[in-house]
Order: C-alpha cells, then structure tokens, then sequence
C-alpha cells in the first residue's frame, strides 16, 4: 500500500450521482427551447474518471445568429416589463436554484472535477444568493446611484469560463436579466452541464422565451458571439489572452465590454500574524477548487523572520489534504479539470524544477485515471521565475519572502496582474496601509477567497476591467453608468 | 521707434519643465483666420516616453495625498487662472475666432469647471464608494482609487474648456496625466501649463505636450507603463479611434472611446469623466474578538 503520510483513514463517502440524470445528447437553449445545433458535437467528460458524460452541440455562427436573435425579440418585452415582474422571475430562479441544489452540486463536481464539499457549500449556494441579491435590484435600479433613469444595453453576449461554471453563469446573467438586458451566454466547452441544467430552469420558472439563450461551443462560438454587430454588451471571464483579443475584437464599436480576467496574487504574511491561522488562509488561497481560481494567492509573500517556522506548518497542513474522488464528502482537493490544463500546471512546474525553484509535495497517491496534480509548493522562488510571473491555475504556491512592508508591496505589486491579495497581520494600521498600497481589485486581509454578491469583484491591470457583484455590479449592464 | 516686442516661444510641459520638443521640431500656429502666430514644439515620440516616466514618477505621491489636499491643488490652478484671464480670453479670441465675449464666457466656464472638480476630490468616494452587507462577519468596504497614469487626447476644438474637461476629472482622483493638447488651437494649453507651473500642482502630475493626437496617440494607446487613455481628441476620426482601441488592448488599457463629434462641453459634465478610470478596490477583514 503505498505511503499516506499523516493523512487520517476515512472510510469512502461518496455523495450519490442518482440525483443527477445526465442525457446522452444536449442541443442548443434557444428561445426557450432546446434545439439541434446546426454544426457539429463534442464530448465532455468526467476530469476525475475521463468516462463520456454526453454529447453536446457546438454551436455554429448561424446558432449563434439564430440565439442573438430570440435574444432580441426578448428583449424589447422584458425590458419593458416593470422591475417588480423581472424581480419575481429571478427570485423564482433563486429558489429553484436552492430546491435543486443538490442536482447541481453532484452535477457540477461530474462535470467539473471540484470537490463535493466545495460545489456543495460554496458554488451552488453562492449562485442562489446572486440570484437572490440581483432579483431585489431589478425594481430599485434608479436608486442605485447609477442614473435618474437607468436603461439596460440591449443584449449581453456572455463567455465564462469552466472553474467555476455555474457560479459565474450567475455572476453574468443575475445581474444582466435584472438590469432589463437579455443574454446569450456560452458555457466552458469542457463544463456545459450545470449550464444547461440551468437552462431547464429557466423553463421551469417560465422565464420568457428568449431571454436567457445558452449555447455551448468552443472558442469559435466564443468568437461569434464577441464579434456578433447584434451584440450590445460583452463580458467575459477566463485568460489574459483572450480578453485582450475581445478587446481588439469590439475596437470601434459601441459594446460595453467588462474583462474578468487572470491573476497571480501575492498573499502576504508578517511576522506578527496569527500563524496558523495564515497557514489556513494559504492553504484556502491555493489549494481552493485545485487553485483553478483567477484570484488564486498563488505568489505566498512570507516576512523572513518567520519564514521556517510557516513553511513547517504548511507543509504539516498540506499533509492532511485529502486529494480524490470529487463526490467523495471527504476531499479536499478534486481532479483537474482537463488534458490540457494538466498539461500546462506540468509545464510550468517543470519549468520551475529547471530554472532552479525547489519543488515539495506531500505523500499522496492519485488516482490512475482521470487528470490529477498533487498540492505543491515551490521554495527558493525569486520574481524573476516563471512560477512567480506566470499564471498556473493549479494547486502550485510559489513561495518568497521580504524583511520589509516596503519590499513586500513592491514585490506584490510587480506584475502585470492586478485581481486580488491577501495581508495576514495582528496590527489594524498594518492592514490599512498594505490594502491602500495594494493595487488590486480585492484585498482579504486575515482571509482569503471569500465571495460574496454583494461585494464587487474584479481586478485592476491586466486582470481585466469592470466589476461584478454588489451595486458596481449593475453599472456593467446599464447605458452610461461606470462603477 | 516703436519698440520690439519679445516674443514668447511655446514649450512641452513634462515633470514640471518647460523643454523644447526633443525632436527639435516644431510647427506653425495659424489663428482662425490663418494668420501665422507662432511656433509650437512639436512633440515626438521619445517626448512622449518623457512625459510617460514623469507622469508614473509622480503617481505614488499625488495618489497618496489626501484628497482634501488634492482638492485644495486643484481649487488653486482656478484661482491662477482667474488671475490670467485677459491671457486666456486673447489666446482663445485667437485660435479660435471667438468675440470677446464668447472667449470671456469660455474662461469662465473653464475656471468654474476647475472649481466644481476640485470640491469632487472628498466627495467621489462617497458617491460612488459603499459598505457592502455580505452574508457572514466580515468588515467589507468598495472605494474608487486613481487607475494609474492617464493618456488624454484632449479635444480639438474647444482649446480651454475642452482641454480643462478632461484634465481635471482624471488627476482630481489621483490619476497623472500625459496630454495631448489641441493640435491647431495649442496655445491655450501652454499657457494652462504656465498656471499650472505657478499653481500647487506637483510637477508630473499633468504633462501638456503639443503635436499632433494622431501621431502621439499611436505611441501613448501602445505605451505599456500607461493604464488608461481618453480618446475624445480624435473624436469624429473613426478609424484612427478603432486602431488606438486596438493599440490599447496590449495591456488591457482603460478606454474612453472617441465620441462620434466634439461633445458640447458646456454641457454638465455628470460624473463619468472620473468614473472612467477609477478602479474599485473591495477590502474583506473578519469581524471578531
């Protein structure tokens, strides 16, 4: 049997999969109807057993003109319709989200990869509580500060990535459907599911046909949506690449464009922190959904004084994670969520090993199917590594250290990116000043990865533009408002 | 004998200096009527680079100022302006071929503009900032901070008005600025940068250089030490826009697209010449004993 390190014996628990009844084929959501895409299929499977979960539409320019179009005959209606109606079919959403919470969850973390606890008690009742927060702005808007009377943009074409799939559907369409807009939205290519999940409930609160249209795809249907002169409003979430390519795509045009977009932030402890919870706090900044998380702390920013004695705790704390069956209630750390995203965490990795970074990980056995990668951290990193410059979107922390509050800024600050950072100290004026000095878009400081609806999110730099949550989060959905 | 006037010579404007155009070159300003008034430095590429560098030097220490001072600063240039007016109104009446009346209703406007911006430095955060009520103990608080350095291709027909319209929302937050001034009406933006050498205004934190928006613009829209860039100067110029956009995304630069002709600046201006390049910073902090 081969070596466990310090890992507890847990008996297995999986989460059963009968609630989930995953169909062979899907279509296209257009116009509140599911239909047969016009271009070809691809497959999407199962990241932590590489099983075939089904079989799904890839959306061609003419399913995505044909969307755009349901999307606009939609939207003179449900932009008309008085904010008090619009509310009460997202607040209907909001609660059919909780009642099938559990068919999401078990699906998201099929589809996904994450484990159960975390789509469980964070994605699914995050994306219920979006809906919730959004639903009771959609009769309040002109209040919101945003205008004296504040109109939506017309229709929003929506890309959003695959780590968190669900979640940031919500993100995109609570706010987009409460402002007035109506949306086309494209899941991940390799996360459709819970997406088209959701557009069954859509159905079933009798949502206007229309309004919300999903069509899965890849890049290229990306792209027909991005580029579609029908489109009023782009958002998207995912690389730094891409969005500079929407970017240069809606040069020239009237689209509202908002850019949630990659990071690499540096979480920052000093000497007089409480350690273990710190410790805590590095492990949920990284290790968190397989550090599949644009806001990852995946640059660990540690005072030399206490550098030891921290990596120490860490590393003991690592031990304990529990890497595994997704549906598993005892993981921590589920599958990574595809071939290709494995490849590149090895890749950069390797690249770490040989620009001379020294590489540790827990004993952990893997899986023999599906894709894995088991919680690492990288010591000896100087800023000039690519580990320390480049985003890995893994369960990878680079670690280095400063002596002081000057040099940690500097070192936290030096980088293309700008979405998040971490600050872990005893002392408030500490807190303040590193979260003014910090140039990012969200600061936890004695916490990390905490989301919320009501709070903004979204980064400064390279790491995009707009805001989403909170009332920022409607400026991105409504003529003329910014922030 | 009538005595020989001393003619002034038109200089950029970078970290506070008053340098000739690097390139050596400079270029003929006409007033309305075509009539040759004076030479202008033409700013060049590496002028650009220059104004980019004094403008990011001087970011951390006016984005760190209190905006109660920042407020104070930018109330002073008004009141160095008030004092020059007749200079303002005869290099309006000039280059734009306005009555004297229209030159004199223009500096006003310009210096109340100064005014009503500079009582917006204490107050914008509150606006547009808030306390936000997340499900569990936690401190949670959203608040503007200045983009970074700001790129302004600054209007070209409105001289004064245009040119303090845009100035003033981008660096009242905290943002420096490089701008690009009026191509054939330069010379009230050199003279809003003599007030401003004799204001309270840290030298860096508005660079004026005068040239051309479609030749600077490339350089500044590419520039990858600048965050944000106002295009309202080559307003009506849609293709050289679309490329700037294009140039802009290298590093994701915040854009303010070139409206399809001049807006009317007499107009209020709301809020959105800030809002476009502030960024919302949210701060968690668990709530405990």
């Amino acid at each position: 049997m081969p070596k466990k390190s310090n890992t507890f014996e847990y008996a297995p628990a999986p989460e059963s999969r009968s609630i989930v009844d995953i169909k062979a084929s899907y279509g296209l959501f257009i116009d509140g109807e599911f239909v047969d895409g016009r271009g070809s299929s691809f497959k999407t499977i199962n990241p932590a057993t590489e099983e075939t979960l089904a079989e799904i539409a890839e959306a061609s320019d003419a399913d995505v003109d044909l969307a755009v179009k349901a999307a606009r005959r939609a939207f003179r209606g449900w932009s008309r319709m008085s904010g008090k109606e619009r509310a009460k079919y997202l607040f209907r959403i909001a609660r059919i989200i909780q009642e099938r919470g559990r068919e999401l969850a078990v699906l998201e973390s099929i589809d996904n990869g994450k484990p159960i606890k975390e789509s469980r008690d964070v994605d699914v009742p995050i994306v219920a509580a979006h809906f919730f927060y959004y639903a009771g702005w959609a009769d309040k808007l002109e209040h919101a500060g945003l205008g004296a009377n504040p109109q939506p943009l017309g229709v929003a074409g929506q890309v959003i990535p695959w780590n968190f799939p669900l979640l940031m559907l919500a993100w995109k369409i609570a706010p987009a459907l409460a402002c007035g807009n109506t949306v086309v939205l494209k899941p991940a290519e390799t996360t459709p599911l819970t997406a088209l999940l959701f557009a069954e409930i859509c159905q079933q609160a009798d949502l206007p046909p229309g309004v919300v249209n999903i069509v899965t795809g890849a890049g290229s249907t990306g792209q027909a949506i991005v580029s579609h002169p029908d489109v009023d409003k782009v958002a998207f979430t995912g690389s730094t690449d891409v969005g500079k390519a929407i970017a240069r795509a809606v040069a020239g045009t009237d689209k509202k464009v908002t850019l949630e977009l990659g990071g690499k932030a540096a979480n920052i402890v000093f000497d007089d922190a409480a350690i273990d919870q710190a410790v805590e706090g590095i492990v949920n900044g990284i290790f968190f959904n397989q550090g599949h998380v644009c806001c990852a702390g995946s640059r660990l920013l540690v005072q030399e004084s206490i550098a030891d004695e921290l990596l120490t705790k860490l590393k003991r704390r690592m031990g304990t994670l529990r890497v595994g069956d997704p549906l598993d209630k005892n993981t921590d750390i589920g599958a990574i969520n595809s071939a290709e995203q494995l490849a590149r965490i090895r890749e950069l990795t390797g690249i770490g090993d040989a620009e001379g970074a020294d590489r540790w990980s827990p004993a952990c056995d893997l899986p023999s199917a599906g894709f894995w990668f088991a919680p690492t951290i990288f010591t000896g990193v100087t800023q000039a590594h690519r580990i320390a410059r480049e985003e890995i979107f893994g369960p990878v922390l680079s670690v280095l250290t400063f002596r002081t509050p000057a040099e940690a800024v500097e070192k936290a600050n030096n980088t293309p990116y700008g979405l998040s950072a971490g600050v872990w100290t005893e002392k408030g004026s500490r807190i303040l000043h590193m979260a003014s000095e910090l140039r990012a878009g969200v600061v936890w400081a004695n916490t990390f990865n905490k989301f919320d609806p009501a709070s903004p999110f979204g980064g400064y730099k390279e790491s995009g533009y707009g805001r989403e949550g909170g009332r920022q989060g409607l400026a991105a959905y409504l003529k003329g408002a910014s922030l | 004998m009538a005595r020989i006037d001393v003619r002034k010579t038109y200089k950029l404007y970078i970290g506070g200096a008053f340098p000739r155009s690097e390139s050596g070159y400079s270029y003929e300003v006409n007033d309305s009527k075509g009539k040759f008034v004076a030479n202008a430095a033409l700013a060049s590429r590496k002028d650009v680079r220059d104004a980019v560098v004094a403008a990011r030097g001087a970011f951390r220490g006016w984005s760190s100022r209190t905006a109660y001072n920042r407020g104070q600063v930018v109330y002073r240039i008004a009141e160095v302006m008030e004092d020059r007016r007749p200079q303002f109104e005869e290099a309006i009446r000039q280059s734009e071929g306005a009555t004297a009346a229209a030159a004199r209703n223009q500096v006003d406007q310009a210096v109340d503009r100064l005014v009503w911006y500079a009582g917006w430095a204490d107050k914008l955060a509150q606006v547009i900032g808030n306390a936000n009520p997340v499900a569990g103990p936690f401190f949670n608080h959203t608040a503007p901070e200045p983009t970074g350095v700001v790129a302004v291709l600054a209007p070209q027909a409105s001289s004064l008005l245009g040119l303090v319209s845009v100035v003033a929302p981008v660096i009242v937050t905290g943002n420096t600025s490089v701008v690009v001034s009026s191509y054939a009406r330069p010379l009230p933006a050199v003279t809003f940068a003599e007030v401003l050498a004799t204001s309270d205004v840290p030298g860096g934190v508005i660079n004026i250089l005068t040239g051309d928006a479609a030749t600077l613009g490339p350089w500044l829209a590419a520039h990858m030490d600048v965050n944000a860039i106002d295009l309202v100067g080559v307003a009506g110029s849609a293709e050289l826009a679309t490329s700037l956009e294009v140039a802009a995304a290298d590093n994701l630069k915040r854009v303010r697209r070139a409206p399809g002709a001049e807006p009317d600046w007499t107009a209020d201006p709301g809020l959105s010449g800030m809002t476009a390049f502030v960024e919302a910073k949210t701060v968690w902090h668990p709530i405990g004993i």
